[in-house]
């Protein structure tokens, strides 16, 4: 019953709502994939060792390290970046919240911010500060934007009820 | 990353024949591998994808065990009504561990085979200084280097690292038992003897062959009080200095230390030694005796002692 192997991998993966169809070496990660190949550089690489967060992105629903997770793990499912999360030109809730509070200096982090807010707001985990600065750890802001952040998750939560 | 090639493995036993090629790596969350292959602590040539077996996921009671797949992941665990009811301890420690957004993708059975997080031993290709475990014969920089959060049981000069996992303390403590498929069947091992000391093997780290696969933990069910208490240089998302598990129940209370060893380091019991600071400080200690520390970790072995004091009384003793 041997392994079928292959260097060549052919995955479809519906990204921000759209089918993309690629064959993919399989050492390609979902963040490498996500930036060269699919065109969409805001989901950004910053330590590419699960340490920083920047590249954090929606496997169907659910929060994850694209530098941690291979393309070919996410045949057949959905992927959601920090493109897909405004609605036409209207933007998240979580989105505005950050605008309006300055969640973010340099902006480096702000895609895996979002996106992680977006999932941690979700799962039902932005309930109060100290809660949210726990389930909002894996995203590292080396500007310190943290109290900021801290708000705006806690504000989008409260619009999003 | 150097190239491999992949395969989905659609069934255990497939994954398991698949194991008996040398040169093939399990793939289940990827959080560990994908970072083993770019500092060179692995090379696959070929990788199996076991992500697919949804047999190896899920969590569920059956009589006095609780059930848990090795694909399940931290968060699943962490959160799962039965494991807070019944396996508060591994709940917390899941929770305690990585970040929300790595504890999605990596799984049981690959966080229990996670490897040190000694920097000498984290090193990307080539390694500039000796690492027994990268390169065996070289000899161990930590041991007459940095090594605060190093071994204080069980290392011997060959290497002094510490096993980080933190559920796996969890597990120690609850007397968990690892179910093991290999091509002879299935081999059940106590959690207390899965992971292995210099001291004990060498430098091998545990008790799985490479050809054979985790499927999954048995945890008994019992009237317990439990609790998982980890120290760390940040409030979360950080290793362990030192962490502790503590299962009270009857007259016992069992005690797991973390990040001590090579292994989880389960104390002797305590037997009917009253749930109080003034009781517990000499009981944790006398079971600490054979601590040896290195020239700059001796601090460990009083966080050590207090923190496994610390998760008995959180646990259910007096405050």
């Amino acid at each position: 019953m041997a392994l079928d192997y292959a260097h060549d991998i052919d995955i479809t993966i519906r990204v921000n709502g759209r089918a993309v169809r690629a064959v993919v070496h399989p050492r390609t990660t979902l963040l490498d994939w996500l930036r060269e190949e699919v065109g969409l550089t805001g989901t950004k690489k910053g330590c590419n060792e699960g340490a920083c967060g920047t590249c954090t992105v929606l496997v169907d629903g659910t929060r994850m390290n694209g530098c941690l997770t291979l393309a070919v793990q996410c045949d057949g499912r959905e992927v959601t970046t920090v493109e897909g999360l405004a609605d036409g030109g209207e933007l998240s809730p979580v989105q505005r919240a950050f605008r309006d509070l300055d969640a973010f200096q340099c902006g480096y982090c702000t895609p895996g911010q979002l996106v992680s807010a977006t999932a941690c707001i979700a799962e039902g985990h932005a309930t109060d500060p100290a809660t949210v600065r726990e389930w909002m750890s894996g995203n590292i802001c080396r500007c310190s934007s943290y109290p900021q952040i801290t708000a705006a998750v806690l504000t989008a939560a409260q619009a999003s009820r | 990353m150097i190239d491999f090639a992949y395969a989905r493995a659609e069934s255990e036993s497939a994954a398991v024949a698949a194991l008996a090629d040398d040169h093939a790596t399990v793939l289940a969350g990827g959080t560990e591998l994908l970072n083993w292959v770019r500092l060179g602590i692995a090379a696959p040539e070929r990788v199996v994808d076991i992500g697919g077996l949804d047999g190896l996921r899920g969590i569920t009671r059956d009589g006095d065990t609780l059930r848990i797949g090795a694909l399940t992941t931290l968060n699943e665990i962490g959160e799962h009504p039965l494991v807070v009811a019944h396996a508060g301890a591994l709940a917390s420690a899941c929770l305690q561990a990585a970040s929300a957004q790595i504890r999605n993708r990596a799984t049981l059975g690959g966080n229990v085979l996670q490897r040190t997080r000694c920097a000498y031993f984290r090193a990307e290709e080539p390694v500039p200084w000796p690492c027994n475990r990268r390169s065996p014969g070289s000899g161990c920089a930590a041991l007459a280097g940095l090594h605060e959060r190093h071994a204080i049981f069980g290392w011997t000069d060959e290497c002094v690292a510490v096993q980080p996992s933190d559920p796996a303390v969890a597990l120690v403590a609850l007397d968990a038992v690892v179910d093991v498929v290999g091509p002879a069947g299935p081999r059940p091992i106590p959690s207390t003897e899965f992971h292995l000391t210099p001291q004990e093997a060498g430098l091998r780290e545990h008790r799985l062959d490479p050809d054979e696969l985790i499927v999954g933990y048995r945890i008994p069910v019992a009237p317990t009080r439990q609790a998982y208490i980890k120290i760390r240089e940040r409030a979360s998302y950080e290793y362990a200095i030192v962490s502790a598990a503590a299962v009270v129940g009857g007259s016992v209370a069992r005690v797991a230390l973390g990040s001590v060893a090579g292994k989880p380091w389960r104390l002797p019991d305590l037997v009917d030694v009253p749930l109080t600071r003034e009781a517990l400080l000499p009981a944790v200690e006398e079971r600490m005796a054979d601590a040896n520390p290195l020239p700059h970790n001796g601090f460990k072995v009083t966080m050590a002692r207090n923190a496994a004091v610390r998760a008995v009384l959180t646990a259910g003793g007096d405050r």
